[in-house]
């Protein structure tokens, strides 16, 4: 088992999504985390998908999916040749004589505030989804109040060579 | 372009599709439509009693013609209705469009009287589905439907179409193309893939050719036994694809899996090389899949790219259209030099005698073989007979027992296994095929689940005749208590009286028949043959009976068991 991106470019149609995670479910695979959204076409919509399974898993899930009429393309993004991010929103707990130590935490971590209150502050964090993770960690310890994130996002980089096996079918 | 009504426009569609028949029943959603074909429409309706039994139909239809069945059907219960057939046509890649009527627009989400989530409940079950709520949609999703139920690997599709489109009015033109970019099937053929086929085949010492339905929906029979004879490839041939190669070709092995024959499971078990062509590697053929053909390499030809490699790895995959793959591969093994593999068809050939289908025949009972083998003989010589059959015990044996030499002549539901499918499609095959002799081999289990649609086949006065191998239980899940559950017999007896099936045939304005002892079996499926009009015969058989061989579910399929050499008589 391992973990894989997959990028998929779907026709944004009624429904649509609605296939691919029947799809999902209906095979027995297991999605950590989905994102959608709009492209630079407003008649395509962008998931990324993020799975943990075998490569002959993996495989199937491509072929399965590439079977959608509404499937424009299937793409694995693979570590070297993509990047990720993901956006956080945390609210963690905080007594006022901690508050600065929590606040020079977060300005290390690179993490941004969104709202303050009396007894908890709300963080934004944009970044590579281990940058998110190791965001969360670190503020674990203050007692996280409450916690969204996006699901990861990634595109190919666009310096990266095209490979002969680049996953896409 | 014409000002027509969305009702209207559906029609038009369908004809420009080449559609002849259409199965269906009406109902509050889908009425406007049929308003439509009150209106006027070449297109015969043939009016089911149920709507499983209009999707059966559909199906029995396509499988007949090689053409795409339709069934028509109201929203709600009539669309929860044809869940079935579509689940069933989706598993045998049968071609369907379904058209199911919605409820309004304004009502959809409301949950309106009989609206239910066609297009939701479906989903699993579909190559695609469309909901349609502007009439001007009404064209292009038509001709998509039929497109994509027919392009690729063949299946079922469904559109919903809600009421107050079927009332709009729309400037109707049938579109010329389909705008369905994210639907490209594969239409050739690595021509490397097929050299490297060849390749493994003239090097191949004990070649075996494992041909499933996909050479039936394939259209590619003929180019099968143009390769099967180039290089003298032994075969065997799966239950959705008897009769893709002729049952009587001395290189047709028959079927394999769970109740194929011992010689056909051993030519698999010991070939170094197999041959997958629109076959699936489906558990009731592999049995246990680590022990399946465990000394082959494997060529996989089929036209979805995710069946290979789905279960078994394939060193050898060959994605593509099979009539085009097949064609060209017989084309390169003619021109290699190859050893041949004649120790290894003598081989099978021994196998084949050593273990042929067997069981005993016992004074005073009759065998639901000897029912499927009286069929057999009766109809032998003839190449206008096509059957159809519901599943268990009876299919098996249908399997085991019929010959059939051609394309289409075997209709059946194998991955659903869907109880209840014979009869209905034995009418949608007689639709397609009206000058052929149909023939329905049903369980009593399976007739029971759909035998009001003896009224559709009375009324449409199609000759079709239905054999009841009549055992008077659940006969296969009987066997499977007897077997695997100590004998404890929980719901399966079904009894040989209730009903009456000849009574029932006649309440219906069908000929009924019974017949309880191998003396009259011939002259009574004779009677029945000639009967002119739609025909049941009840074959009371022996109700101990099981069906041999058997590979039991997840065993290899080395470990068969055998018909025992002597049975209690009952």
């Amino acid at each position: 088992m391992s973990e894989h991106t997959i990028s998929v470019r779907l026709e944004n149609k009624p429904g649509a999504l609605a296939r691919v995670s029947q799809l999902f479910s209906r095979r027995g695979y297991n999605i950590q985390s989905l994102a959608v959204g709009p492209t630079e076409r407003p008649d395509i919509s962008r998931l990324t998908l993020r799975v943990d399974c075998s490569e002959h898993s993996l495989e199937q899930i491509e072929k399965q999916m590439h079977k959608l009429v509404n499937v424009l393309r299937v793409t694995e993004l693979r570590p070297d040749e993509a990047f990720e991010r993901e956006l956080a929103l945390i609210t963690v707990a905080v007594t006022p004589d901690r508050r600065g130590d929590l606040l020079a935490l977060a300005q290390v971590a690179g993490a941004a505030v969104a709202d303050i209150g009396r007894d908890a502050i709300a963080f934004e964090i944009v970044g590579r989804p281990d940058e998110v993770d190791a965001f969360e960690e670190l503020v674990r310890p203050y007692g996280v109040r409450e916690l969204a994130r996006t699901g990861r996002i990634g595109l190919r980089r666009p310096g990266a060579k095209s490979s002969n096996n680049n996953g896409s079918r | 372009m014409t000002r027509m009504l969305g009702s209207d426009a559906v029609l038009r569609a369908l004809e420009h599709e080449g559609v002849e028949v259409v199965f269906g029943i009406p109902g509050g959603a889908i009425l406007p439509t049929y308003d439509a074909l009150a209106r006027g429409t070449t297109i015969r309706h043939v009016l089911a009693r149920h709507e499983q039994g209009a999707g059966h139909m559909a199906e029995g239809y396509a499988r007949a013609s090689g053409k795409v069945g339709v069934a028509i059907a109201t929203s709600g219960p009539g669309a929860t209705n044809l869940v079935t057939p579509i689940a069933d046509a989706w598993m045998d890649s049968t071609p369907l469009v379904c058209i199911t009527g919605q409820v309004r627009s304004n009502l959809i989400g409301t949950d309106a009287f009989q609206e239910t989530d066609a297009t939701g409940i479906t989903m699993p079950i579909v190559k695609h589905s469309w909901l349609v709520q502007d009439v001007e949609e009404l064209p292009g999703v038509l001709k998509a439907a039929f497109h994509v139920a027919r392009t690729g690997r063949q299946g079922p599709v469904l559109v919903d179409i809600a009421k107050d489109v079927q009332e709009g009015e729309l400037d109707f033109a049938y579109p010329a193309d389909v705008d369905l970019p994210g639907w490209k099937p594969p239409r050739k053929v690595h021509v490397r893939q097929v050299r490297e086929a060849a390749r493994a085949i003239a090097a191949s010492q004990r070649p075996i050719v494992y041909a499933g339905g996909g050479v039936l929906n394939g259209n590619a029979s003929a180019e099968l036994l143009e390769l099967v004879e180039a290089v003298r490839l032994p075969a065997v041939v799966t239950l959705m694809g008897k009769g893709c190669l002729p049952d009587s070709h001395p290189l047709n092995y028959g079927p394999p899996g769970m109740h194929g024959s011992k010689y056909a499971n051993w030519a698999l078990n010991k070939a170094d090389l197999l041959i997958a062509v629109g076959s699936r590697f489906d558990d009731r053929v592999t049995g246990k899949v680590s022990a399946f053909a465990p000394g082959a390499k494997v060529i996989h030809f089929d036209v979805d790219a995710a069946e290979v490699g789905k279960i078994r790895h394939a060193e050898i995959p060959v994605v593509g259209p099979l009539k085009l793959a097949l064609a060209q591969l017989a084309a390169e093994v003619r021109g290699l030099e190859s050893p041949g593999h004649e120790p290894w068809l003598r081989q099978l050939e021994s196998w084949r005698e050593q273990y042929p289908y067997r069981y005993r025949r016992e004074d005073g009972l009759l065998k639901p073989q000897t029912v499927v083998e009286a069929l057999r003989d009766l109809t032998a010589g003839r190449d206008d007979v096509l059957w159809t059959t519901g599943v268990g015990q009876h299919q098996m044996w249908a399997m085991q027992y019929l010959v059939c030499d051609r394309p289409r002549s075997f209709i059946t539901s194998g991955g659903l296994g869907t109880m209840g499918y014979g009869l209905p499609a034995a009418i949608g095959a007689k639709a397609a095929r009206p000058d052929a002799t149909v023939v329905c081999i049903d369980g009593d289990g399976c007739f029971q689940m759909t035998c009001q649609e003896l009224a559709t086949a009375a009324l449409e006065r199609l000759p079709i005749v239905v054999v009841i191998v009549n055992n008077g239980w659940l006969g296969m899940v009987r066997q499977w208590q007897e077997l695997f559950y100590d004998e404890r017999y929980a719901q399966t007896h079904l009894t040989h009286q209730v009903p009456d099936y000849a009574q029932l045939a006649e309440a219906f304005g069908c000929a009924g028949f019974t017949v309880e002892s191998e003396d009259d079996l011939e002259r009574t499926l004779a009677a029945a043959f000639d009967a002119g009009r739609t025909a049941v015969v009840d074959a009371r058989v022996d109700p101990k009976e099981n069906c041999y061989p058997m590979v039991p579910a997840g065993a290899a399929a080395v470990d068969v068991i055998e018909a025992p050499e002597e049975e209690v008589p009952a």
